[in-house]
């Protein structure tokens, strides 16, 4: 079987796979990393948001076949790693205004919300609402407003 | 958000533990005294009846008749929650609290957990009681428990309200025994110690940990004791804002729901499903080419398609899309929402007021929902090893007697070889209380003689996944001289499966019997349907019709649909008399807790106040649940804002602003329920304007997250404000659905205000061209995509 080769929250990990899986799958069926969730699996719902060489993707939608060795993959398990904490300053803001409910598109909605202020921080602007309406993220339990309130917060946290 | 926060006094002094003469001596001791239960283990266990308060024998309470009522009153007499509560009197059973060696407190709670939060406020309920911190309290959610009958149902907004007695005369029976063991230990009396923070303490400043006396507190027998609890005036947990317990394993992706589970050999299975609703697999021309696709395990045809088995869920969905089936028809074939909207008018039920005196003039209208989604983020979905002689399940489930019931009637074991773990859902919304994952798996599982990881695709979970029926509504209300005189409405829907019962597999049996079928969903629509106003000869009545489809109750049964209707025509109404909507509301309503949270919003949300043309207010109230809500709403239906386009978004009119008030007698967690009403306000503003089904030809034609349009952040107010009501009672009313019914009508009263139309058709988008293209029926799922890497953002 082929072997698949990239950086997985800052490890070099390989998967015996066939090259067309998706990676979403990879991640969950062959190396247990349960983080990212199966919504739609086709890229719209983004409960398996996660971030390619720091960017947001969703893993649904890119074969493992497409994942290059220098590739950095980073799921909700690996992001406080990014900062070197126990947690990233966008899991605490979401603890702080207790945003999850059932929590099944938590994962997606923070690392969609990392990468939403790491977007407007290269643009060299701050987090708009404009900005804050454009996160695709379904949340079904509605917690949108906490996650507006969140995103906010984090984003003054993160430096 | 406004939060209530209260200053409490310090520590909690012995004098309501077990046993004690009193806690005071005020004249509601005797409404705080309850019998309680220790129970021979090794480490300090309590337990207490689930089910209707269970008061210390008295003369009264001793007589109290166990009975499950055959003809229940209406609402406002006996209302759901009642008859949940209720109904577990002749077989309430114990809950169990243990407190461990380290201090910490265990209680399994027979209820499901798929995002309200009640594993939170019932470890903040134990917590209060036993002078606990929060965090030394782990719940954990039973497994099935047959023995509970009824009472392991989680649905009409019922947990909190069921669960709160029981759940404090276990913990303040544990402070008691914890303190009578210190008191040994110490040689000191009683009624001299005090606890606090998990510690019993001494006058002299002795402290014991409730670990260190967790042993020495355990019976040898089992033993019923009467306790009091706690003065609510001395809650220090109760009634403060807290955080979910689980709050960091979601926010870490640690939280396990039911997919994310290990079982050993449970491999993804999916199942390749009808072009039409239940249609059942006639052949399949090309099984051996699918088996032998890469990673494949197995591939059988069962009940409801065709199950593929295999390494990842990415293979299984290559092999469903390979699948050749032929197939035959279902149980809606041709329907369409016109087929199904002709039944409805044929079934509806006539009106009965009688020729109008002349100075009478009447609001006539007629309302359609149309069939909604109750599908959650996580799909349908179970685990399911079946053996020979036993099977073990792991699934979220509302009614885990009914599923570990059906399931072991269908594998052929008794039920107590079946297993069934209940795992923490990823959103319900109505499709939790039932169990169709659960015994798609078991079947297929009992097929291959394997375990298996069954997820439903979410093409399938939209497709072949329970709907809330499409309804009509048709109100009559009759006025002369500013004065309502009668009214009257005919809801008429497409059936709802109440097969999950309250509880019970024998209930749920009932339900599905045509005979017993009509008046049980007549008896659900009267224990729930209450009109909150004052609007002279009123009657309400159900008719349903169409079991072709897969049904269930979504967030609330029929309230969001009665109550947005009965909103809108007393806008109407108001508009005709000549009367300012709130106004009217208010001199209508029959509850001053409904009056106040009225009167609430409408100063909070500046009710009146001068807008644009295009935009407009709408206010509307909801009581069920021995709670009140209501709720403002402010939409902006202007073109500018309709036709705003943000990349891959369906927009349409916006709700800029909601204002909430809420008043449920005793909120356990504020913060909790603040939760509750925004979750609910999301729903009722997707229900009036964006979130509906679209039927043709026998199937649905949503079929993705972009298809299907619930609420997103583009449509999501920017200002919401939620008010939680100072306490009016000393129970906790229901929240979990509360809020869905108030803010579908109050969003439908401000867009009838904004455009100058009253809505008719809900959604109301239901009518405009597809904003989407449909997905094919056949392969019944769609290609997963691979320009991942192109939209990186």
């Amino acid at each position: 079987m082929p072997q698949h080769t990239f950086i997985l929250n800052g490890k070099a990990v390989t998967a015996d796979v066939e090259g067309d899986v998706r990676l979403l799958w990879v991640l969950r069926d062959v190396l247990g990393v349960t983080g990212p969730k199966y919504g739609c699996g086709v890229g719209v719902c983004r409960a398996c948001t996660s971030h390619l060489n720091g960017k947001a993707f969703t893993p649904c939608a890119v074969r493992v076949d497409d994942v290059a060795a220098t590739d950095e993959i980073t799921t909700i398990e690996g992001l406080p790693d990014t900062v070197g904490a126990a947690l990233h300053p966008m899991q605490e803001a979401w603890l702080d205004l207790d945003v999850a409910q059932c929590g099944f598109c938590q994962p997606g909605q923070i690392m969609a919300a990392v990468a939403t202020v790491r977007r407007a921080r290269e643009a060299g602007r701050e987090v708009t609402e404009a900005d804050l309406d454009t996160i695709r993220n379904i949340c079904r339990c509605g917690t949108y407003h906490r996650i507006r309130q969140a995103v906010l917060e984090g984003a003054r946290r993160m430096e | 958000m406004a939060r209530r926060h209260s200053a409490r006094d310090d520590d909690h002094t012995s004098g309501t533990g077990e046993g004690s003469p009193a806690g005071g001596s005020g004249p509601d001791i005797g409404r705080r005294r309850f019998l309680g239960y220790v129970l021979a283990a090794p480490t300090l266990t309590v337990a207490a009846r689930l089910g209707a308060e269970v008061l210390a024998p008295r003369p009264a309470a001793a007589a109290t008749p166990a009975l499950v009522p055959s003809l229940p009153g209406p609402a406002e007499l006996l209302d759901l929650n009642e008859l949940l509560t209720i109904a577990a009197l002749p077989t309430s059973n114990l809950i169990t609290i243990r407190v461990d060696t380290d201090g910490t407190a265990h209680f399994a709670l027979p209820r499901a957990e798929v995002g309200q939060g009640v594993t939170t406020s019932s470890a903040m309920i134990v917590a209060e009681e036993l002078d606990l911190p929060l965090d030394k309290v782990k719940v954990t959610l039973a497994d099935a428990r047959p023995e509970l009958l009824f009472n392991q149902l989680t649905g009409g907004s019922n947990t909190t309200y069921s669960t709160y007695t029981p759940l404090r005369v276990a913990a303040a029976l544990a402070r008691g025994r914890l303190l009578h063991a210190a008191s040994l230990v110490l040689g000191e009396a009683v009624g001299t110690l005090t606890t606090k923070a998990g510690v019993v303490l001494s006058p002299a400043g002795a402290l014991l940990g409730y670990g260190e006396l967790a042993v020495k507190a355990a019976a040898l027998t089992d033993a019923a004791v009467e306790v009091t609890l706690k003065d609510p005036d001395r809650f220090r947990v109760i009634g403060t804002g807290q955080r979910r317990v689980d709050a960091l394993e979601a926010v870490t992706g640690r939280k396990k729901f039911a997919m994310d589970l290990q079982v050993p050999d449970a491999l993804p299975t999916m199942v390749c499903r009808p072009p039409t609703i239940n249609g059942t697999v006639r052949s399949v021309a090309n099984l051996a080419e699918v088996l032998a696709m890469p990673g494949i395990t197995d591939v059988v045809t069962v009940s409801t398609g065709v199950a593929v088995r295999g390494r990842t869920f990415g293979q299984c969905v290559d092999a469903v899309r390979a699948l050749r089936v032929d197939w035959g028809p279902g149980t809606a074939e041709g329907a369409s929402d016109a087929t199904v909207l002709e039944k409805l008018r044929r079934a509806e039920l006539p009106l009965v007021v009688p020729p109008l005196p002349l100075l009478t003039k009447a609001v006539d209208a007629r309302f359609t929902f149309h069939f909604a989604s109750n599908a959650a983020l996580e799909t349908n979905c179970a685990i399911a090893d079946v053996r020979r002689d036993s099977a073990e399940i792991w699934a979220s489930l509302k009614a885990p007697i009914v599923a570990q019931e059906r399931i072991a009637l269908k594998l052929g074991l008794p039920p107590t070889a079946v297993r069934v773990h209940v795992t923490e859902g990823g959103g319900s919304f109505g499709r939790k209380l039932f169990s169709d994952a659960a015994h798609e798996a078991a079947e297929i599982s009992k097929a291959l003689g394997k375990p298996v990881k069954l997820m439903w695709h979410r093409t399938d979970d939209f497709r072949q996944g329970r709907t809330h029926p499409m309804s009509l509504s048709r109100v009559r209300a009759t006025y002369s001289l500013g004065e309502v005189l009668t009214y009257e409405q005919r809801h008429t829907s497409v059936a709802t499966d109440f097969g999950h019962g309250v509880g019970e597999v024998l209930t749920a049996e009932a339900a599905r019997l045509p005979v017993a079928d009509a008046g049980f969903s007549e008896t659900m629509f009267q224990l729930t349907q209450v009109s909150p106003y004052h609007l002279g000869v009123t009657t309400q009545l159900l008719a349903e019709t169409d079991k072709g489809f897969n049904t269930g109750s979504m967030r609330n049964i029929y309230s969001p649909n009665v109550r947005c209707a009965q909103e809108l025509v007393m806008d109407e109404l108001a508009g005709r008399t000549g009367q300012d909507g709130y106004a009217m509301r208010r001199r209508l309503l029959k509850d001053a807790r409904a009056r106040a949270v009225l009167d609430k919003v409408a100063e909070a949300g500046k009710w009146g106040r001068s807008m644009p043309a295009g935009t407009g207010q709408g206010i509307a109230v909801h009581t069920e649940y021995h709670s009140a809500v209501a709720i403002l709403a402010e939409i902006d239906c202007r073109p500018g804002t309709t036709g705003r386009t943000i990349p891959g978004a369906y927009t349409g009119p916006r709700v800029t602003r909601v204002v909430c008030a809420v008043d449920v007698g005793l909120a356990v967690n504020p913060r909790g329920l603040e939760a509750q009403m925004m979750g609910g306000i999301a729903d009722g503003i997707a229900l009036t304007l964006t979130s509906g089904l679209h039927l043709s030809e026998g199937h649905f034609l949503e079929g993705s997250w972009d298809q299907y349009f619930y609420t997103r952040q583009w449509n999501t107010p920017p200002e919401l404000e939620i008010i939680v009501m100072p306490p009016s009672g000393d129970k906790p009313g229901g929240a979990g659905e509360l809020a869905v019914a108030g803010a579908m009508a109050a969003v439908a009263c401000a867009y009838g205000r904004a455009t100058g139309t009253m809505p008719t058709v809900f959604p109301v988008n239901h009518a405009e061209p597809l904003a989407f293209t449909p997905l094919p029926t056949v392969p019944p799922v769609p290609a997963s995509p691979t320009d991942g890497r192109d939209r990186t953002i």
